[in-house]
């Protein structure tokens, strides 16, 4: 088996005095798919931000096998797009500030925003926002995507695409971590941050 | 794996930018109307004769434009910092000064230039000599970026907070001040029929350091909103 792409050790975070989660330690691999669970305040947003190095107050060791800017592709729990942007705008500028390829039509197609690719994203509903966001999964070359709620404002068929396109990507070596209350599926590592916390296979 | 090419990124981001700014004209329309109101208040609180106003034109001009500067910035980064798009744009495999410099020239171009294209009009109108004119909108085309850049330093470190706005003035106004003593002064000289090529030149430094360093100093503030 290939050394782990990322390595915790001894993880903690403090936050107002409170702790959030300490010692967790875990290691993910290509390939793989790990679902952060937790109650809400948990530290779910924040185990994902220092993960990709927004947040840097920490104690423990976060280490990637290798540089992980040119191979992440992040979607914070923010869908980080503008209402003034039409979708394809919005698409198209992420596309180049993170230097992915790819159609971007295509991509908005196959989360149902064909036709809506020149309205301005503020005229569209928090879900299709959401997709806009989302469409950046079906753009090409990032090799770990880690995502802030997925599945939130997404309707069912949706969701079911969006599950289906995470366990595509991890099939060809993506590793996806992802913070969802959706149930968990097969062949999915879960992280559970709170007071049961548990690393479970 | 896959990165972007600076070009590539300096480009999107420049496009991007300008369509933001250019779909929300207000943030255009109001720093201009912010100068010409302000501008336009000072005949009618000390005096129409024409010696007078010459005489206060120059800080009159300077102050208004610099405290138009300072409140356009406010909302510079905030919006992106609320649709998480700044978060993007930190996580993003390219030096955040690229994106940070791109933002910080359209912002100017749509607000800050056109301070300066119309400062002429206004010093016209408090009674400066024609003669001075040019001067005076060399001086605000040489200081507004410096404002622009000192500015979203300070816009970077707040923009995490709430009501910002009032920190801002208190951590940029101390270092705006180089920029309206030479900006104010330039006028002044050129006033006195002295030559202005010193002082302009000074401004000019003032902006070079600006441009340079600035950028880097507005990424690595964005970089400590974000990490809270």
């Amino acid at each position: 088996m290939d050394a782990p792409r990322l390595t915790v050790r001894q993880l903690g975070c403090e936050r107002d005095h409170r702790m959030l989660f300490e010692n967790l330690d875990f290691s993910a691999r290509n390939g793989e798919i790990w679902q952060v669970t937790g109650a809400n305040g948990a530290g779910k947003t924040t185990l994902l931000r220092i993960l990709v190095g927004l947040h840097g107050f920490y104690q423990g060791r976060v280490e990637w096998s290798s540089p992980l800017p040119p191979l992440l592709l992040y979607l914070g729990h923010q869908p980080g797009v503008r209402e003034e942007l039409t979708a394809r705008e919005n698409l198209e500028y992420n596309r180049a500030l993170s230097g992915q390829t790819g159609d971007p039509d295509a991509a908005l197609a196959a989360l149902d925003l064909y036709g809506f690719e020149d309205v301005p994203a503020g005229r569209l509903s928090a879900g299709q926002q959401r997709r806009i966001a989302l469409a950046r999964l079906w753009l090409d070359g990032k090799d770990v995507w880690i995502l802030d709620e997925p599945f939130t404002a997404i309707d069912q068929q949706g969701v079911a695409a969006l599950d289906q396109r995470l366990r595509q990507a991890a099939a060809q070596g993506v590793l996806v971590i992802y913070t969802s209350h959706h149930r968990v599926g097969d062949g999915v590592h879960r992280l559970h941050l709170g007071e049961d916390r548990e690393v479970a296979r | 794996m896959s990165a972007p090419t600076l070009g590539a990124v300096w480009r999107a981001s420049l496009r991007r930018e300008l369509t933001l700014i250019w779909r929300s004209p207000a943030d255009i329309v109001q720093p201009l109307f912010f100068f010409v109101v302000v501008v336009s208040l000072f005949p009618l609180a000390l005096s129409p004769k024409p010696a007078l106003l010459a005489l206060v034109a120059p800080g009159a001009v300077w102050v208004a434009a610099l405290l138009a500067v300072m409140l356009s910035l406010d909302g510079l980064f905030r919006r992106d910092q609320e649709s998480g798009a700044l978060d993007l744009l930190l996580t993003a495999p390219v030096v955040s000064v690229v994106p940070v410099a791109a933002k910080l020239l359209a912002h100017w171009l749509l607000t800050g230039l056109p301070l300066a294209l119309i400062a002429p009009l206004l010093g016209y109108m408090l009674q400066l000599p024609v003669a001075v004119l040019d001067t005076l909108m060399v001086s605000v085309l040489l200081g507004t970026p410096t404002l622009t850049v000192v500015g979203a330093i300070g816009a970077a470190l707040t923009v995490g907070l709430n009501r910002g706005g009032i920190l801002l003035a208190v951590l940029v106004l101390p270092l705006y001040v180089p920029v309206l003593v030479f900006g104010a002064g330039v006028v002044r000289t050129a006033l006195d029929g002295l030559p202005t090529g010193g002082l302009l030149a000074v401004l000019g430094a003032i902006l070079a350091l600006a441009v340079s360093l600035g950028p880097v100093a507005v990424a690595l503030g964005l970089r400590i909103s974000a990490g809270d």
